[in-house]
Order: C-alpha cells, then sequence, then structure tokens
C-alpha cells in the first residue's frame, strides 16, 4: 500500500535499507493523505527539482514495514504526523513530527546536505 | 507581465477559497497564497454537521473539495510558504513570498482567519508534536487507550472531546469556569458521556515528561492550589486569535487585532478587502468565512472593472 502522492514511495524495510545504503541524502516523509502530511508531500515533490543531489521518499504511516520509521530513536515521543526523516550516509541527521513549512524543509537540507 | 494578478487572495480557510471560487469562475486571474495547512481552521475539525446540504464531512474533505472546485475555475494555488513582503498602499499591490520572488496584483482579498490561542505555560511549546496537541482530527489516534486532557469548555472544545473518545481510554475537561461557553447539545453529549470527566475553575499551568509529556499540573483558580497530575496528552482548544500580526501596520485594525471592513468588505486601504475569521464580526464559523469571501470576491471585481 502507498500514499496517493507523486513522489517515490517505500513499500517495505528492504526496499529502505538498500535506500539507504545507495544514497548518500535522503528526506523520507512518513505519514497519511491527511492535513498535516499532504502539504510536506507536495514541497517534498516541488523541491526535487532544487535539490537534485538529495532522494525525497514518501512511505504509509501505518504499514507493518514502516516501523523502520515509527521505532527509530529519534521519533521517540513523536505524537504527530507526519514523521519527516532526513538521513546523511544512512544515518539519521534530524527528525521532525506534524507539519513542516517550506522554509523549515530548506533550512534543514541546507545545512544538512549542503 | 509575468506574476501580475487581477486579484491575490492571501489566506486558505473556507473564506479565501470561496473567494478563489467566486473570481475565477468570473475569468478573473487569480492567485491564492496560503501560509499554512489549505482548509485553514475547518482542516483542523473533526466533523462538520453545520454545513447547509451536507449532513456530515470531515474538515479536511472538505477543504480538499472546495481547494479542488477552486482549482477547477482557474484559481492558482500557492501553500505551505511563507510572505515575506507586503506593499499594498499603491494602484498595484505587491507581495513577496520567500524564495519565490515578487507577485502583483490589482486588488487583495486578505483571509487570514485565525490560530489555535495558546495556554503560554512552561513545557507547551516544548511538548508541541509530543503529547500537546491543537487538532484532534490529526493527532487523536496517537493517543489510542491512553487517558488525554482537553482544555476548554466552547463548542470546538466539547465537540472534539467527544471525538477524542473514540481513541482514548479517558477524557478530562479542563475548563476555566464552572459553566460551558458551548451550545445546550454539546454541553449535554459531554456530560452524559461515560468517558469524559471534568476539572472545573481550573486550568494547565505546566507541562513536564521527557522524550514526551507525561504529567502536568493542573491549577485551581479560585485556590491557586496546583496539582500534579499524569497524562499522556493535552489537546488545548481554548479560543483563536486573529492572525493579522503581518496587517497591523497595513490596515486598520480594532483593538481585538481584528481587521475593520465597511460593508463592502474593504479594509481603510482601496482595493485591500478582508473576508472570514480575520475580520471584526461576532460569529466565526465556516458559513459566515464563506459568506464574507463571497461578498469580498464579488466587490473585488466590482472595484478592478
Ligand atoms: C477545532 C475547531 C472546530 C470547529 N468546528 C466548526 C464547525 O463544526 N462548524 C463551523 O462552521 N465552524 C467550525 N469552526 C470554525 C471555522 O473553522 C472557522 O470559523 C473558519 O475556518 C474560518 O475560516 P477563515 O477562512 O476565515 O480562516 P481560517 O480557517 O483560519 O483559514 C485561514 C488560512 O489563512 C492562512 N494564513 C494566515 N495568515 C496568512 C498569511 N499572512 N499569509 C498567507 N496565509 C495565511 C492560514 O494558514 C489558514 O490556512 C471550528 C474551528 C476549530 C478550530
Amino acid at each position: 500500500m502507498t500514499l496517493q502522492t507523486n513522489l517515490d514511495h517505500i513499500e517495505t524495510e528492504n526496499q529502505y535499507n538498500d535506500i539507504l545504503s545507495n544514497n548518500e541524502n535522503v528526506m523520507i516523509c512518513c505519514g497519511r493523505m491527511g492535513p498535516m502530511c499532504v502539504p510536506v508531500y507536495a514541497d517534498m515533490e516541488k523541491l526535487r527539482d532544487e535539490y537534485p543531489h538529495v532522494k525525497f521518499y514518501d512511505m504509509l504511516f501505518d504499514i507493518p514495514d514502516a516501523q523502520v520509521i515509527r521505532n527509530l530513536p529519534e521519533c521517540l515521543g513523536f505524537m504527530g504526523l507526519p514523521f519527516t526523516v532526513y538521513y546523511k550516509k544512512g544515518k539519521v541527521v534530524k527528525a521532525a513530527s506534524s507539519i513542516q513549512m517550506r522554509d523549515q524543509i530548506t533550512a534543514i537540507l541546507d545545512e544538512q546536505f549542503s | 507581465m509575468e506574476n501580475l494578478y487581477d486579484v491575490i487572495i492571501i489566506g486558505g480557510g473556507p473564506a479565501g477559497l470561496t473567494a478563489g471560487i467566486y473570481l475565477s469562475r468570473s475569468k478573473i486571474k487569480t492567485l491564492l497564497i496560503n501560509e499554512g495547512i489549505i482548509g485553514g481552521q475547518m482542516s483542523l475539525t473533526h466533523e462538520i454537521a453545520n454545513y447547509p446540504g451536507i449532513e456530515s464531512i470531515s474538515g479536511y474533505k472538505l477543504s480538499v473539495n472546495m481547494q479542488k472546485q477552486a482549482e477547477s475555475f482557474g484559481c492558482e494555488i500557492i501553500s505551505n510558504v511563507k510572505i515575506t513582503g507586503y506593499n499594498l498602499k499603491k494602484d498595484i499591490k505587491l507581495i513577496t513570498i520567500n524564495g519565490k520572488g515578487d507577485y502583483k496584483s490589482k486588488a487583495v482579498i486578505i483571509a487570514s482567519g485565525g490560530k489555535s490561542q495558546e495556554l503560554d505555560v512552561p513545557g507547551e511549546k516544548d511538548f508541541a508534536g509530543r503529547g500537546v496537541s491543537y487538532c484532534a482530527t490529526c493527532d487523536g489516534d496517537f493517543f489510542q487507550d491512553k487517558e488525554i486532557i482537553v482544555v476548554g469548555g466552547g463548542n470546538s472544545a466539547l465537540e472534539e472531546a467527544v471525538a477524542l473518545t473514540q481513541y482514548a481510554s479517558k477524557v478530562t475537561v479542563v475548563h476555566e469556569f464552572d459553566y460551558f461557553q458551548a451550545h445546550k447539545y454539546a454541553v449535554e453529549q459531554v456530560t452524559n458521556h461515560p468517558k469524559i470527566d471534568f476539572i472545573l475553575n481550573s486550568t494547565v499551568s505546566g507541562f513536564y515528561g521527557s522524550q514526551s509529556l507525561e504529567k502536568v499540573t493542573v491549577k485551581n483558580l479560585k485556590t491557586g492550589e496546583e496539582t500534579d497530575k499524569k497524562i499522556d496528552g493535552v489537546f488545548i482548544f481554548i479560543g483563536y486569535v486573529p492572525q493579522t500580526e503581518p496587517f497591523r501596520k497595513i490596515v486598520k485594525l480594532n483593538k481585538r487585532n481584528e481587521i475593520i471592513v465597511d460593508d463592502k468588505m474593504m479594509t481603510d486601504i482601496s482595493g485591500v478587502f478582508a473576508a472570514g475569521d480575520c475580520i471584526a464580526k461576532r460569529y466565526r464559523q465556516i458559513t459566515t468565512a464563506v459568506s464574507d469571501g463571497t461578498k469580498a470576491a464579488l466587490n473585488a471585481i466590482e472595484f478592478i472593472n
């Protein structure tokens, strides 16, 4: 099961692990098609062209394999969707819960992946 | 000229989206710029049961429907961005979006609505998204079988408290008075609900925990006594403040920071209209926002023609 976005989707834990081992800069937004999540996906879709050195993915929060994100120590205590996680060389460098404005996303992308 | 519109609408709640529908359907070149979530406060509402013609709909669904309707007529929408500059006094209005540049128009409709009033007590900001929430629809299911507090005693607080009982094992309504400022049906629903109880004449005065919220202090407003209460989540619905800070030095506001408009929904600046929860008015509902948006759009059309 995937989200109805134009982003590339992650559906399995294996796919998640492959993506993290094969890409240096990755942003994954794990959520639903809800009011706080949709604006983040929309921004990620637009940011793909501006940040070609970053890979953007989404993952449906409710599929069992999304536990790879739900159970990240960096997401402990998060109680608002979506969970947005930024990875550099496979390691989490930043994680945020709930809606993020475009400015907040680009600030993290610039800081972590420039 | 690039980026020149007939009308720019600021805000994508029901007032702004309605204006977008009316303007673009009249072939007026329209841009709607929204800082937050499309649908505004409406999208945060669990169930809307008082929008005529629709028995029951989630606020999010109604928001998406209104957005689609506006776009189907050609309204351009830029959302989740920050406006950094307003130059509204001249005939051609100029709005600057961070990272995107300047947008010009002959008229502007401000429909910036309201935002959740915060308690403004220690820990509230630290635990936002970690146990403190202002949206039952968005965060409710993180509290499956957990104990939560709803702060507030108006219609929104009581209706959302009932909605949250589908997840939480127990909901405690903490309210500053010993009576509710809500409609009779909402009061009856909460008072008869087996999962809901009350702490009256009180407020939450602090939020504490480590990774996520673990406890709050509840202050009795009559005696001043503070007691700790273990809790998994707190939902705050204590009213809304108009989102008019950016316009404070631009258009005339009243003492409550609401925009003053005339009977054509025009502010004290020619060609700048306002609609919805951001204006000075008594009743703040989706229907009244939709009505304001309609009037502002029709008057804006007359103005630019
Ligand atoms: C929990 C809750 C339950 C409710 N239940 C009901 C109900 O059942 N029935 C009912 O009729 N009403 C209900 N209401 C009230 C109703 O939602 C509001 O009256 C209505 O949404 C107001 O519409 P608006 O367009 O004026 O403003 P808003 O809905 O507040 O939308 C304003 C939009 O403008 C954006 N914005 C703000 N400032 C700027 C800026 N400077 N630049 C660009 N964009 C900006 C905001 O991010 C937001 O998206 C409820 C409200 C809440 C919070």
